[in-house]
């Protein structure tokens, strides 16, 4: 059955995905939920927690409430709050008991943003879909809502979108990617949203280019395309030849204005799999397609989602269920993934770990790499 | 790494005096401090030797529970089935319960003699049959054990607590046995209780045999715990566990808690005595060589404000009032209720040391409001240490294996040690399970 694991776990969840997304950003967000999200989240999901003061705090729904419908008190708690400490924005995430109450998300928003004074987002988010979801949701809204209309583009200004601890960790890769930009002679507006204050991505629509470095980033791409005309690159620096790939295609969209993944084929090998999120996994297949010419398999374990439809290759597969996985990987020489999954790999196979903090939490965080300084000799058999 | 910025909240602090009971603050949001010490459900569930257990919730409600067991490097015997939002709207959820959880059962190396199946608060919103899919169950796999346990914190303030209930269920596995007179058990805590602890030593003097779940390390050895002529619970969130023992299999239930009053340790082993048919011991050297211990802790730690916090025991006020009566300058108490077993405490509390300040560990505005002092400080448990930024504390929560005069001589040489000795706070307390392997 494919919702019946043994052994393997289960990716970071959509309300999560909000909350990451919008964590750097001054705003106040308020999961839904009885008890155990916050800390689960804090704990597993969010490495930026133990340090800093960002507001993300759960409801403490309880029954009663649900049954009753007694939305009075979220929306009082959370003006009080936000008169204790002056949040830029909130935002509530939702998480199962509010799908089956049928709780308002838009209707409650919009009561709170006009009593608080504040925007505030209302995202019915289920805890059921994945990380992916809710942060791309919430960095769409945020596009939406937030960004300003802008006198003029700034030369090689570019927005890196896409980009939270849940696919990049905390072990540099933001900082790299920025600095990389920086000695290419691009200007980084904002990083959406590691590293960039809410003024930062506001002013989104002064950049000449996005780069969408993650799934969670495409659907704000698009939207920042229709609105302030900004083509989009999509690609993950995954190493040095992938990154000059990137580099290679922000010039060109840069000189014709049109959007651009920066992946690249090969001869295709299913015996070499990558199992993670489309746009990360793409890009490491690419950046081994660049050095040897093969292409791995991409298994992506995520819900499709319409604006990443055309990420995968044809030789990639969608695949989320424990025994689909191990089938697909059954005759793999080599795979690429979390060690999580290991248990589910055949013995014989060479597994290179490379951990998700979507997945495997916090238990890898150090080894987890900076993607840009990535060698893809350490990844195939020599 | 983000910095703290912008203003600073007061701390919403009051002053015990003022602090209603039972619960001194409103409810409002919660935050939740990165202090993990303190066992969930998972940690719980894994005490029992061999079973497996396997959560049946919305995947935000798998992620923590997953990576708890991940890191406590036990895969092998933790599964799942993710509820998504077609169940919901078809209305299979026990078919999915049933078929996902024979699915599993099925694809493990060997069954496991003893399965924890936890249902979440979608399953009791829409409803569902548990009843029925436990029934069906057992008869597809006649021979393992199967218990009902749960993963719903929406109803958690509807009668017994998600952690009640998981203590409780810890014992539903066992089946009638011809009881032993000479053995006995202590049953709902997540470590067995010393070897040098008052009640221990009684038990063992009186040739008793006892089980602590915390020490066995087969399913059967579990299962022998039926055999008790007592059971033992040392907190109140053990007590609906050992009231259903008593029900269900006779097991006559004795409540012994945690204390540090002297004369309520005194009571509690005159109590234990009876059962086990023995004299009272006699304690004025173990009382004297507590006031010892505690005297030379307070004379090292001199004036250092002592702070506390309700993981560290589930007699937080009890615990102030000993070292408030030793001259123990305690200063703050991070909790967010009263236990209705500590009233007594609170109103001395309230009479003698009313300054005392009361501060929430939930509320949002901690999440703001400035940590530290510039003093050095004392914390007695994790969310203490975190909040008040020190790296002097105690170490430990749900009191450990500490009881009664042994326990609180050991307590007094935990505090002169942690005040001496600086730890890595940010290290040990992101730990989840206290006392359980964590790959962390």
């Amino acid at each position: 059955m494919r919702q019946a694991r043994t052994v393997l776990s289960t990716y970071s969840a959509d309300t999560f995905g909000v909350c990451s997304a919008l964590y750097e950003l001054g705003g106040m967000i308020v999961m839904h939920d009885a008890s155990g999200c916050n800390s689960t989240y804090s704990t597993h999901d969010e490495p930026r927690w133990y340090h800093s003061d960002a507001m993300v705090f759960i409801s403490g729904l309880t029954e009663i409430e649900a049954i009753m419908g007694d939305d009075e008190k979220l929306i009082g708690d959370i003006l009080e709050t936000v008169d204790a400490l002056h949040p830029a924005f909130t935002a509530i995430a939702g998480t199962p008991i509010p799908m089956m109450t049928g709780f308002d998300f838009d209707s409650v928003a919009r009561e709170i943003e006009e009593r608080s004074g504040i925007p505030c987002f209302g995202f019915p988010t289920n805890g059921m879909r994945s990380y992916l979801c809710g942060a791309s949701e919430a960095l769409d809204a945020f596009a939406r809502r937030m960004t300003v209309d802008v006198p003029a583009k700034r030369k090689n200004a570019v927005n890196l979108l896409g980009v939270t601890p849940l696919d990049f960790s905390v072990n540099g890769t933001a900082e790299s990617m920025r600095a990389i930009l920086r000695e290419n002679g691009y200007e980084v507006t904002g990083c959406w949203s590691m590293g960039s204050s809410l003024e930062d991505l506001r002013r989104a629509g002064e950049a000449e280019v996005n780069l969408v470095a993650s799934g969670v980033g495409m659907k704000a791409a698009k939207y920042l395309k229709s609105r302030f005309g900004t083509p989009y690159v999509v690609g993950a620096m995954t190493g040095k030849p992938m990154t000059e790939q990137i580099l290679r295609a922000l010039k060109q969209t840069l000189a014709d204005g049109k959007d651009r993944v920066a992946f690249c084929g090969g001869r295709p090998d299913p015996g070499f799999c990558i199992i993670g999120e489309g746009v990360v996994s793409r890009s490491l297949a690419s950046a081994v397609a660049l050095e040897r010419g093969v292409l791995p398999r991409v298994i992506d374990p995520f819900e499709a989602l319409p604006e990443l439809e055309g990420i995968l290759s044809p030789s990639d597969v969608r695949a989320s269920g424990e025994e689909e996985i191990q089938k697909i990987c059954r005759d793999a020489g080599t795979v690429v993934a979390d060690p999580l999954y290991r248990p589910i790999l055949p013995k014989s196979c060479r597994f290179v770990p490379m951990p998700h903090e979507a997945f495997s939490g916090r238990i890898w965080r150090r080894q987890i790499p900076d993607f840009t300084k990535i060698e893809i000799k350490g990844m195939v058999e020599e | 790494m983000l910095k703290r910025v912008g203003e600073t909240p007061p701390l919403p602090s009051v002053p015990i005096a003022e602090a209603g009971f039972p619960a001194p603050f409103a409810s409002s949001l919660e935050y939740s401090v990165p202090a993990r010490g303190g066992w969930t459900i998972v940690h719980v569930g894994m005490l029992i030797p061999e079973a497996h257990e396997i959560f049946v919730c919305a995947s935000a409600c798998l992620r923590g529970v997953v990576l708890s067991a991940a890191e406590m490097d036990l895969m092998d015997r933790f599964s799942t089935v993710s509820i998504e939002e077609h169940n919901v709207l078809e209305g299979d959820m026990e078919a999915l319960i049933v078929e996902g959880v024979a699915d599993i059962l099925q694809r493990l190396p060997k069954l496991p003699p003893a399965v924890l199946v936890y249902s979440s608060c979608i399953h009791h919103f829409v409803g569902c049959d548990l009843a029925l899919c436990y029934d069906m169950l057992r008869k597809r796999f006649p021979g393992v054990d199967f218990t009902d346990c749960y993963m719903t914190p929406t109803m958690r303030k509807s009668g017994l607590t998600p952690d009640q209930i998981m203590r409780r269920q810890l014992y539903s596995l066992l089946r009638p046995l011809p009881k032993d007179p000479r053995a006995c058990a202590v049953i709902g805590n997540c470590f067995s209780l010393d070897e040098s602890s008052d009640l221990v030593r009684m038990i063992r003097s009186a040739g008793f045999t006892l089980y602590q779940l915390p020490d066995m390390k087969t399913y059967a050895e579990y299962l022998e715990t039926a055999k008790s002529s007592f059971c033992i619970s040392t907190q109140s969130v053990a007590r609906a566990g050992g009231d259903a023992l008593e029900q269900r299999l006779g097991v006559r239930h004795l409540y012994l808690p945690v204390s540090y009053s002297s004369e309520e340790i005194r009571r509690n082993k005159a109590e234990l005595a009876r059962a086990l048919g023995i004299d009272p011991p006699e304690d004025a050297g173990e009382e004297a060589a507590v006031a010892a211990a505690l005297d030379r802790a307070r004379e090292t730690l001199g004036d250092t404000p002592v702070v506390i916090d309700y993981t560290f025991t589930p007699r937080p006020l009890g615990l102030a009032r000993l070292l408030w009566e030793h001259g123990f300058r305690v200063t703050r108490l991070y909790l967010d209720s009263f236990s209705p077993e500590e009233r007594e405490d609170l109103a001395w509390l309230r009479e003698h040391a009313p300054a005392i300040e009361v501060c929430p560990t939930v509320s949002p505005v901690m999440r703001k409001a400035r940590r530290g002092s510039p003093e050095k400080v004392l914390a007695i448990g994790q969310k203490a240490a975190y909040l008040s930024d020190t790296g002097y504390f105690v170490d430990l929560v749900e009191n450990g294996g500490l009881y009664g005069f042994d326990g609180m001589r050991k307590l007094a040489d935990l505090i002169e040690d942690a005040y001496l000795h600086e730890k890595d706070t940010e290290t040990l307390i992101q730990r989840k399970g206290w006392g359980c392997e964590s790959c962390i």
